[in-house]
């Protein structure tokens, strides 16, 4: 076989046999695998939204009122900790390695300042889970919320401490920051929306 | 690549199929071989509902076991068996076909393979606590009234099973993007790889909200929120929207691997290039698009207004027509080509007779007038057994006798496999082709008494679905007979032009020994076999490749 592909393709053959054979080991194929996991998971917040849309425009009495100081702090908050983030991002792209541990040890205060922010709001609110539909949209999607600000929470502070302990990452070497910041921007961007349907509309 | 190396080819231990391992092949085989094990378990259920069915009373069972039955069949045969059998046929093939040593992300992979038998015994454990009960659509309220913890079970299967897929998607679209080798573009790609491609973008696109719905239910049913309960102010036809946003692109992820699997058996075995390769690969992402946009055919009796139905009516009967430029290649691919009608080739036609079969009805369906007519009769029972058993599991069976020697590197046994596909197609057209007079007579689905009228017709359906299960013997005896004195197959039995053919049988752990070489455009058989300038023409090449083994 070896030979009759040597005697039809022979220029191909050899031409090929230099190509660059590793195929793993490149982030961009990594990135894009977040990136189609991202997509999935706007999907599945697309589904919770558009039951939460149905049901404001045909349910009756749907929309309750809602105390709007703790999530518009928390709004700002988060928004603010995306820069704060990308700071870091930067950082590291120039090797400033303290750079990026001090913002991104910042983004994780920030994110662990909103949660604290939904915990106190859950715990002044006036209706519970099951009282009516509202109240369960309410908990149901801010709740589904907050888990994933508490993944991507816990995904900054593994990038931290790769940084701290295994001293990972350099300007030629930073996936794990690039996804981190990615998955938050992310998160913040669904918050916005969230924050618009539930809170503002 | 000397003698010593085809020997070492694909050394495994059969130990290596028990354990968390990340290399592609094997999770192919393990998810192959997992699907297999619970379409028995699918098909035991199914035969005990067509015994039940044999006779008007429901004597067999109690109408709650009824009920139990056919929900577990068409759970276990559409989430743990045709959808992960596509996904084993991609984890096998994709790296082979584009040339690359694995997945982009195989420990990934190997976290998705096993996700499927834990899903697969969380459900089967409902058995225990009362299986769910209604239907595989699992409708609320009836869904929240009807034992709860098996309804629970069911719940968790689908989310865990779905991150699988989802999963599996990820890896599908990254490998296929980014470790083709480098003078394989996306247009000389083999056509499998463009369906898993359509199929992986459905999956990221409509999987993640059914978990939306799911989630939703689940609280309904375990934390008393009322999302889809009447009674307490919500809504069950929001849970039947985001349903069927992914149920029903869930046919086609269920079918386009399959249609990938087709368009690759039939040039190989007609011994010629397929017929419109470009309109293939793109019919199948217009499949996708129009998939995801059509949903609401199944509610045509949910009280949706008569505009919107318009609209889901005309966008339905739309995908008819990329179906259409798929059926047509396929038969032009045939046309005039030298037939080997060997066992993977007979399946490919049952696939395009039944499946051919299955797309009319699925238009007759589409027409609202018709579909309020027929809905929930045996009518949609019989659409839906030509596609996803006509289409998919014919197009699987197909599949599994054209890569068989490249998985085991001996031959199938032919004989066994031809009675094989004579009796599924019999037993099947048996089963299924009555089950639209019966709907069209007015037989509803998900009953276990019925009115005497459909008796004779009935016991029909259950001889034939006898048949159908009887035909699983010859299938496993040719199997079995393969392996103990199969013919040793060498790296390219069928002389086929993918580049999995190039490997040896089976292939190595690593795939391939050197960067395989593209020998000519996937598909192109009996053209350029006399090239102008003197060169050993591709068929030769081919015919030596084959005697090497
Ligand atoms: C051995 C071959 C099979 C037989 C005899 C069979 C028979 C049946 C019957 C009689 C029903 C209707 C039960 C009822 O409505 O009361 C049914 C439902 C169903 N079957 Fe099959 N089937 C077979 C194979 C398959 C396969 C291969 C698939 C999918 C890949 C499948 C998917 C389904 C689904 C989704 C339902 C609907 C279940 C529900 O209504 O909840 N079946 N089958
Ligand atoms: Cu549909």
């Amino acid at each position: 076989m070896q030979s009759s592909v040597t005697t039809t393709n022979g220029a191909i053959a050899s031409e090929y046999q230099e190509a660059p054979t590793e195929q793993h080991g490149h982030a961009d194929y990594r990135m894009l695998g977040l990136v189609f996991f991202l997509v999935a998971e706007t999907m599945i917040f697309m589904g919770l939204f558009a039951a939460f849309v149905i049901y404001k425009v045909t349910v009756p009495d749907f929309t309750k009122e809602l105390e709007l100081l703790v999530p518009t702090i928390n709004s700002v908050i988060l928004v603010s900790s995306s820069f704060v983030m990308h700071k870091g991002q930067s950082a590291i792209k120039n090797d400033d390695v303290k750079g990026l541990q001090l913002w991104f040890g910042l983004t994780a205060l920030m994110g662990a300042v909103f949660l604290g922010g939904q915990v106190f709001e859950y715990s002044n609110m006036e209706f519970g889970l099951t009282e009516h539909l509202f109240g369960s949209c309410f908990y149901v999607l801010t709740g589904f919320h907050g888990l994933h600000v508490t993944a991507g929470l816990l995904f900054t502070l593994a990038v931290l401490w790769r940084s701290r302990e295994a001293g990972h990452y350099s300007s030629s070497s930073h996936f794990g920051v690039e996804a981190a910041e990615l998955y938050w921007h992310f998160v913040d961007v669904v918050w916005l929306v969230l924050f618009l349907l539930v809170y503002l509309l | 690549m000397s003698d010593a190396t085809i020997h070492h080819g694909g050394d495994r231990k059969w130990t290596d199929y028990f354990t968390f391992c990340t290399d592609h092949k094997v999770i192919g085989i393990q998810y192959l071989v997992t699907s297999f094990l619970f379409y028995f378990v699918g098909g035991a259920l199914a035969e005990v509902v067509r015994t039940e069915l044999a006779t008007p009373d429901p004597d067999f069972v109690s109408p709650e076991v009824y009920n139990q039955l056919f929900t577990m069949h068409g759970t276990i045969m559409i989430f743990l068996w045709i959808v992960p059998a596509g996904a084993a046929f991609a984890n096998y093939l994709i790296p082979l076909m584009i040339g690359a040593d694995d997945m982009a992300f195989p420990r990934l992979n190997a976290v998705a393979f096993w996700m499927q038998p834990v899903g697969g015994i969380l459900l089967i454990s409902s058995f225990f606590v009362g299986a769910p009960q209604a239907g595989w659509t699992s409708y609320p309220p009836l869904s929240l009234i009807s034992g709860k913890w098996g309804e629970e079970l069911w719940i968790l299967c689908l989310l865990i099973l779905g991150t699988a897929s989802i999963l599996g998607a990820i890896n599908f679209v990254t490998t296929i993007f980014k470790m083709r080798i480098p003078d394989m573009d996306i247009h000389s790609m083999p056509l499998f790889c463009w369906a898993m491609l359509a199929t992986s973008a459905l999956i990221l696109l409509s999987t993640p909200v059914l978990a939306a719905a799911l989630i939703l239910l689940s609280f309904d049913l375990m934390a008393g929120t009322a999302f889809f309960n009447p009674t307490g102010g919500g809504d069950p036809i929001v849970y039947q929207h985001l349903f069927w946003f992914y149920s029903h692109p869930a046919v086609y992820i269920m079918v386009l691997p399959f249609f990938g699997v087709i368009s690759e058996v039939l040039p190989v075995h007609s011994r010629k290039p397929i017929f419109g390769y470009r309109a293939i690969a793109y019919s199948g992402l217009a499949i996708s698009f129009l998939g995801l946009i059509v949903w609401a055919h199944h509610m045509f009796t949910s009280g949706t207004p008569g505009w919107l139905r318009m609209f889901f009516m005309a966008t339905t009967m739309l995908v008819a027509v990329p179906t259409g430029i798929k059926i047509f290649s396929w038969c032009a691919t045939l046309w005039g080509g030298k037939l080997q009608l060997n066992a993977a080739l007979l399946f490919a036609i049952g696939f395009l007779s039944s499946f051919l079969m299955g797309g009319l009805t699925g238009v007759m369906l589409a027409a609202a007038p018709f579909d309020i007519h027929v809905h929930d009769t045996y009518f949609v029972v019989g659409h839906f057994h030509y596609v996803l058993f006509g289409g998919s599991v014919f197009a699987l069976f197909s599949g599994v006798y054209h890569w068989y020697p490249k998985v085991t590197g001996k031959m199938y046994d032919e004989i066994w496999g031809k009675i094989h596909f004579v009796m599924t197609f019999v037993g099947f057209n048996m089963t299924f082709l009555p089950m639209h007079y019966l709907g069209m007579q007015g037989m509803n689905r998900r009953i276990a008494l019925y009115d005497p009228q459909y008796q004779g017709i009935n016991q029909i359906c259950t001889w034939g679905s006898y048949i159908l299960a009887l035909s699983t013997l010859p299938f496993l005896v040719s199997m079995a007979l393969g392996l103990i004195k199969g013919k040793v197959a060498g790296r390219n039995p069928w002389r086929a032009l993918t580049l999995e053919w190039q490997t040896t049988s089976p292939p190595e752990i690593e795939n391939f020994e050197e960067m395989p070489v593209l020998w000519a455009g996937p598909y192109e058989y009996g053209i350029d076999t006399e090239s102008e300038d003197g060169d050993e023409d591709i068929e030769d090449m081919l015919t030596e490749v084959a005697n090497v083994g």
